[in-house]
Order: C-alpha cells, then structure tokens, then sequence
C-alpha cells in the first residue's frame, strides 16, 4: 500500500485573496493577487476547497465533503494544483 | 460517419475536459470586452469595429458605473476595455478607478495617444491595472501604412513614458499581417526593450477590416511561419487565443481551442448592445442591449442568441476533416464577414479547404454600423506604396509613352 500523502495531515485554506464564483460544472476560481483564473471542474471538489478553513486537516475536509478514501489522491492532486497557483494556502506551516 | 454528425454532445457533460464545459457557457463571461466609445483620433485601415466618430447615444458616466456595478454582483473578475480609443472619454480614469475600485480589474487598449508621463506615474501607482498598447509593426514604415501617419511614434512614446514611470509588464498588441508577420522577432525585442509582453492577435475581416482583409491577412505560407513561431515562442508570447485555426497544423497552441463566443466571451458595445464576440459587431450576432432588455446579467444569461450559440452546433462541410477536433471549425467572425457558411471551413483554413471556400459563390454581408469619419482626418493611413509598372520592369516599355500633341522636339527620341 502506498504511504499516504502528507497533505492529508497538513490544515490548509482558501486564500483571502481568492473569490470563488459558482459555475454549472462547479466553479472558477479568481486570485486578485496574481490575477489567475482557475476551474474548479467538480462541485465535490469546490465542497472541499470550502471546507478547508474549518477543517483541522486535508484528510478532515475530504471526509466532511463526503469523497471516498479511494478518490483522496486525486483530490490532493487537484489541492496540490491550487496551492501552486496560491489559490488555497497552508495554515501556520512548519 | 454520416453528413449530419453533430460533434457536440446534447446536454452538458458532467466530466471530461473543461473545454466540453466551455461550449455550453458559463454563468458570467470570463472574457468580457467593453468598448466604452466609437471615438477614435486614429482611423486604422483594419478597425473591427469601424470607429471614428463618437455614437451620441453612448452610455453616460453613471450608466457606465451601473454596467461596474453589475458586473462586480456577476463576478467578472476583469474586463477588456477598448473601443474607439477609450482614453479619450473624458471619464475613461474615473472609470477607470471606479472598476478597480469595485473588484473589477481592468486590462486597456490603446494607441497611447493620451499616456503622457502624468498618466503613466498614475498607471504605475495602481494595482489591478493592464494596459496594452496597439502597435501593427515593428517600423513605423510598416505600422503608419495601415494605423496612419505618427501612430508609430505615438506608441513608442507611450513605451517609454510608462516604462519611465515603472509600470510594470504592459502589453504590446499586435494585429499579425502579411506585412507584418516578417517582424516577429523584431516584435519581440522592442517587447523585451520596454520590459513589455508581447500579444499578437489574428487580423478579422469585420468592420473596416473586410475592405483590407484580402489584402492584409498572411499567405498560407505565412501562417506556416506564424505557426512554427508560436510553436517555438509560444509560452513567452500571448494570444488571446485567437489562432486556434492553426492548430490544424499539428499540436494545438496553448490556450483554449475553442471559438468562445457567447460561451465565455462577450462584448458590449458602447451604445450598451451585447454581441456574440468583439470581432462580431453585426446584427446577426447582436444578443440584446442592456439598457433596453433587462441589464447585462439578463442579456448573457437568457438571450436567444446566446441560447444558440451555447446549443449543439453541426460541423457542415468540416465533418469529415479530420482536423476537426482540433481547430473546430475556426473563427465563426472571420466566416462571416468573408461570406462563408458558419459550419463550413475557416477562410484560412490550413489544411486549404478556405482557399476553395473563398473560390466558390459568397456574398460578403453589408456591415450593419459604420462609424468612421466620413471625411479623411489627418491621421487617416494612406495604404498605397511607390511601385513602378510591372511591364516598365519587365523591359516591355523602355520610354515614356509620347502623346500625339507631343511638341518636344525629343519627344520619342532614344538612345
């Protein structure tokens, strides 16, 4: 079995600088810092993405949005992606 | 395969690639261009949106503020200003800061003719703020036969007030022509000397740009060279994502390969109308106006037109291209003013299938506004070059022609 990621661990949010906007498929995501649009192409995803802040991990908003444990790798692959383009921060890293 | 395959699907997919997601819209524009007026001092030969003189019913200051008002609640995030030359309206920095002031930045077209060193320390102090300076070549020999006499200069000012006053990352706007597109590499290096990023967008047959268009787009060869180009300097380089018909050459450019309007695209006019694209500012593609129907929220979200464009389009005669999936048919604009059948090939189609097109029976539609000054300015280019008769060079005449009144007593006479 493979080690689990340690974003799960991790207490992340989305970043003030970010507005989410409601889409049919899910949502677009605006950073007024660096002025980067992003498509968040799941509504389960956009669940996550705002459960984050509340959440004391990764692994706790995933389960609070309801994702099945079999599909995290590919949501942490899909955070990882928003943390590159600071769309969602790490709260109080390391 | 049959003739009637319709690629699109029926109903919106819930996975796959976004672009699926794209051709049955979104709920706001994500690529929204505002021209604030039809006023311009320059007459540019390929203008898309036949300006010159201002329209007197265009939106006040405060119809302008509600339409910011309006597209904060939507979340549009940005919006492309331009026009005419918006910098001329007497309130375009009051709006300016407005937008910005309400969440909507703003990115500007302009052909600098108001960014004196004064408004380019203001530039610098904003945050939120693009701006984009329209220049159509590299030497002015090339950018005045088309933009007019000075408008070179006039950029190049522009250039350098704001990098004076540390602006950072404007944005040179290049429209690619047959003249032009030699100049890439030229381009590039007057970007890099202004610590500019460089734009190039596809020249459209719409507005003045049908007069000149056989005249200015590239060869096939040329989009040959502008593919390879992109291909190589793509990723330093924006696009607007206007060259998607080439990705039929092979591997798509980056961006979205997809014709946006109104999908994700949209302009509105300075009068308030809602069209389809800012390269389609004609009746058939005219959604609504957002004094008139309800505000622009109602116009994007319930227009027939709109409703239409986001619906299942059929590939017609591109069907069995097997280059469809990868250009999709090109720039439904460039089709239209040429002529061409919406579900057909794009005039400069790559695989060829345009040439053909443009061959064949068309009728190039009657532009529904003009507002080009209706006499010359002074600024107005002059789109003629000094050759000598074809003939002359060919050895086929070696004198003058002599008049039969001719009095001169060499008239005729030669070496």
């Amino acid at each position: 079995m493979l080690m689990a990621d340690p974003m799960l661990a991790e207490a992340w949010t989305l970043s003030d600088s970010v507005a989410l906007r409601p889409e049919p498929f899910g949502a677009l995501a605006y950073h007024f810092g660096n002025r980067k649009l992003t498509f968040l192409k799941k509504q389960q995803l956009v669940d996550v993405v705002n459960a984050l802040g509340e959440s004391e991990t990764v692994a706790d908003a995933l389960t609070r949005a309801g994702i099945p444990a079999a599909q995290w790798p590919a949501y942490v692959k899909a955070l990882r992606g928003l943390a590159a383009s600071d769309m969602i921060l790490e709260r109080n890293p390391s | 395969m049959t003739l009637l395959d319709v690629r699109t699907p029926v109903a919106r997919p819930t996975t796959g690639p976004l672009v699926n997601q794209f051709e049955f819209g979104l709920d706001a524009p994500i690529c929204l261009t505002w021209e604030l007026t039809y006023a311009c001092n320059l007459a540019c030969a390929h203008c898309l949106s036949s300006s010159g003189k201002r329209d007197p019913r265009e939106l006040t200051t405060e119809q302008c503020e509600a339409v910011i008002d309006e597209l904060q609640r939507m979340q549009v995030f940005y919006v492309n200003i331009g026009g005419g030359e918006p910098t001329i309206r007497p309130d375009f920095w009051h709006l300016l800061q407005y937008a910005v002031d309400h969440n909507v930045g703003v990115k500007f077209s302009t052909n600098g003719v108001r960014l004196n060193p004064e408004r380019a320390a203001f530039l610098a102090s904003t945050d939120y703020v693009d701006v984009q300076i329209s220049l159509d070549g590299a030497t002015a020999e090339v950018n005045d036969y088309v933009r007019g006499p000075g408008s070179y200069d006039t950029a190049i000012t522009a250039l350098q007030n704001l990098q004076a006053a540390g602006f950072k990352d404007a944005k040179i706007s290049v429209v690619v022509t047959r003249q032009n597109v030699t100049q890439l590499d030229e381009f590039k290096a007057l970007a890099d000397q202004y610590g500019a990023t460089l734009r190039l967008t596809r020249l459209r047959p719409s507005g003045r740009g049908a007069d000149v268009w056989d005249e200015l787009h590239p060869l096939p060869e040329q989009q040959r060279v502008l593919y390879d180009w992109l291909m190589a300097n793509g990723d330093n380089v924006l696009t607007g994502d206007s060259f998607f018909h080439l990705a039929a050459f092979g591997e798509s450019l980056p961006g979205l390969n997809l014709c946006g309007a109104g999908r994700v695209v949209c302009l509105i006019d300075p009068i308030g109308d809602v069209y389809a694209c800012p390269f389609a500012i004609h009746d058939n593609f005219l959604a609504g106006n957002l004094l008139a129907d309800g505000g622009f929220k109602q116009v994007w979200q319930t227009s027939e037109l709109f409703q239409e464009l986001r619906s299942p389009q059929t590939s017609g005669a591109c069907t069995s291209c097997q280059f469809f999936d990868s250009c999709r048919g090109g720039c439904m604009a460039a089709k239209f003013f040429t002529g061409l059948p919406l579900d057909g090939p794009d005039p400069e189609c790559v695989q060829g299938y345009g040439e053909s097109a443009l061959a064949g029976d068309r009728t190039i539609p009657a532009a529904s506004q003009d507002h080009s000054r209706t006499t010359p300015g002074r600024n107005q280019p002059v789109m003629l070059s000094l050759t000598r008769r074809p003939e002359f060079d060919a050895g086929a005449i070696e004198a003058p022609p002599v008049s039969a009144c001719a009095e001169n007593p060499l008239a005729g006479f030669r070496l």
